[in-house]
């Protein structure tokens, strides 16, 4: 068991549906296989534990070739709201939880949540605009005294 | 594969230590699994979880998910980490004598 990892830092980057939820979903089961882990939220990956953002994450269907579909029907109105209705009816079905829900368990995983210093400031946020499961906003230099020892993951 | 007594009993656990066989379950096994987890001894609030655990793998043929037992097992996943620090589900699963729960969420 001597190369099984034992810490992960996660960092979200992204403010869309797809951008977020492979962070958390990491997260969530790096605890769910007794690793600790924290996670990181920079620039628009901070939507997701932002009070008034989290729960009005969007589907990009603009600029995502994954999604099939020609750039200028993404950019129609309404059409990132129609992507991100059917995704999250499916999500439904499978019980996948929506990102508040999901925020609070993974925090109840006893996963650190932090937000990144340089972001809040370019963006003009404080502590109370974030959701209370952030347990700290904290600079690059504070993220790798916590990541030491761990590995890095970047999404 | 390797074979191990458990509770004066020969039984087979796979190569992640969980038994082979649900079925050669004891509770006394799953007091000396819990204690190769660190977990002495196991409270009643332990044994709720290990045996809804192994309730549920029988009724779905799977044992369910840390978000599952958090939404239906009476434990909240707060308290199933603090019961089971190095991931609840699993562990718990390993005591109850079933497969590992399948599911990323």
């Amino acid at each position: 068991m001597g190369d099984s990892i034992e810490k992960v830092s996660i960092i979200i980057s992204k403010g869309s549906l797809e951008g977020i939820y492979p962070g958390l979903i990491m997260a969530n089961g790096a605890r769910a296989e007794g690793i600790e882990a924290n996670l990181f939220f920079t620039f628009f990956g901070m939507e997701a534990v932002l009070k008034k953002r989290q729960d009005h994450i969007k589907v990009a269907t603009v600029g995502n070739p994954g999604m099939h579909m020609a750039s200028v029907v993404g950019a129609l109105p309404g059409m990132s709201a129609i992507a991100t209705h059917m995704m999250e009816s499916k999500m439904d079905k499978l019980d996948i939880p929506g990102i508040p829900e999901f925020v609070e368990m993974i925090s109840d995983t006893g996963c650190g949540l932090y937000a990144c210093l340089a972001s809040v400031q370019l963006f003009g946020f404080t502590k109370d605009d974030f959701v209370e499961q952030v347990q700290d906003i904290i600079t690059v230099g504070d993220f790798y005294a916590k990541a030491a020892g761990g590995e890095i993951i970047f999404t | 594969m390797t074979t191990q007594t458990l509770a004066g009993v020969d039984v087979e656990l796979n190569e992640e230590g969980f038994l082979v066989k649900p079925e050669q379950w004891t509770e006394g096994m799953a007091v000396e699994l819990a204690r190769k987890e660190g977990i002495d001894p196991l409270t009643d609030r332990h044994w709720q979880v290990v045996r809804f655990m192994r309730d549920e793998y029988f009724a779905k043929g799977t044992g369910p998910t840390v978000r599952v037992l958090g939404k239906t097992s009476g434990v909240t996943v707060k308290e199933l980490y603090e019961l089971f620090p190095k991931g609840p589900a699993k562990i718990a699963a390993r005591i109850a004598g079933i497969p590992k729960p399948k599911g990323c969420i």
